[in-house]
């Protein structure tokens, strides 16, 4: 057992359907010069699995950051998210909804389920690469997290 | 007279923001970072606790101004605290939907935890030196202003 501080990645829990979208990310965050632990689920169920650290996930590290899609297969997003942000041990971890709606409705839901930000895909590569990179200088370089939590808290 | 090259883009509405914040020096540096940026806006500043909560319910004073569309929330702020603040903005039905970025000098432990705790949207430490201040609020404007989707005026009306 330490009790030294030590320098800890930053883990970001991506939850996407899309593997092409899952690429995308993944590509932008592990060619940073920070290094990050990403983590992907593609579907809402195992997403809150993942959290609960059920089943497959009982090893799973309780995420800093959360990338969710809203169009989900089992379980939407939006219910995800309410999950997360009435969840005394999950709610501070914010939750950035990334999807490929603009409806004024969806983003009127995801900041009333407390949703941190609602960021619309950009089509194209280049264009989807770039907002990562936006979200990256924002919420890696220049937000500060919530703390991590130590396993005894 | 509807050609449509002179009118190339959707009009867009400004985008209102309120800074609620009593260090002069850091209004000063918001202000004037902000002014600087081709973004369509609106700035708006107010300097306690009491004031903001008087400016979001629109009443002494403040019977017609705009709902902001971001708030940025300094923490240890005169007659009311931060804290106290976003607890009432994210227990009002109207108001929880507007993101809440807390822009303070504390960076302890604490703080950041409560702030989440409390759904901020995101929590961000003024740095000490000012270009970097500087730089801290074009990093927040590029992703705010440019890349997030806010809760529009019409979406507030919906509800």
């Amino acid at each position: 057992m330490s009790f030294l501080p030590t320098q800890q990645s930053i883990d970001i829990l991506i939850c996407e359907d899309n593997l092409g979208d899952v690429y995308i990310i993944n590509n932008v965050l592990k060619n940073s010069t920070a290094s990050y632990d990403l983590h992907h689920v593609n579907n809402g169920e195992a997403a809150m699995n993942y959290l609960q650290k059920l089943g497959d996930y009982h090893d799973a590290s309780r995420p800093d950051l959360i990338l969710l899609d809203l169009n989900l297969p089992k379980k939407h997003g939006f219910e995800v998210l309410q999950e997360i942000k009435t969840d005394p041990d999950l709610k501070t971890i914010p939750v950035i909804v990334l999807t490929s709606s603009k409806s004024d409705q969806d983003i009127l839901k995801s900041y009333e389920l407390f949703g941190s930000c609602f960021v619309t895909k950009p089509f194209g590569f280049e264009e989807f690469s770039n907002a990562m990179k936006n979200i990256e200088k924002f919420w890696l370089n220049l937000v500060q997290l919530p703390p991590k939590l130590t396993s005894n808290s | 007279m509807n050609s449509p090259t002179l009118d190339p883009e959707p009009i867009k509405s400004p985008k209102e923001i309120l800074l609620v914040e009593d260090n002069p020096g850091d209004v000063y540096i918001v202000r004037s970072s902000l002014a600087d940026s081709e973004l369509y806006h609106n700035f708006y500043h107010v300097r306690d606790g009491e004031e903001i909560m008087a400016y979001l319910h629109q009443t002494q004073g403040y019977q017609n101004v705009p709902l902001p569309d971001l708030i940025l929330l300094d923490l240890n702020l005169p007659k009311k605290n931060g804290f106290e603040v976003l607890r009432e903005i994210k227990a009002d039905p109207k108001l929880r939907i507007i993101p809440v970025i807390i822009l303070t000098s504390s960076s302890s432990e604490q703080d950041i935890q409560r702030s989440y705790e409390l759904y901020a949207n995101s929590y961000i430490v003024k740095p000490s030196n000012y270009f970097a201040f500087f730089q801290a609020i074009k990093k927040l404007e590029l992703f705010w202003l440019n890349l997030v989707q806010l809760p529009s005026q019409t979406s507030l009306n919906l509800s």
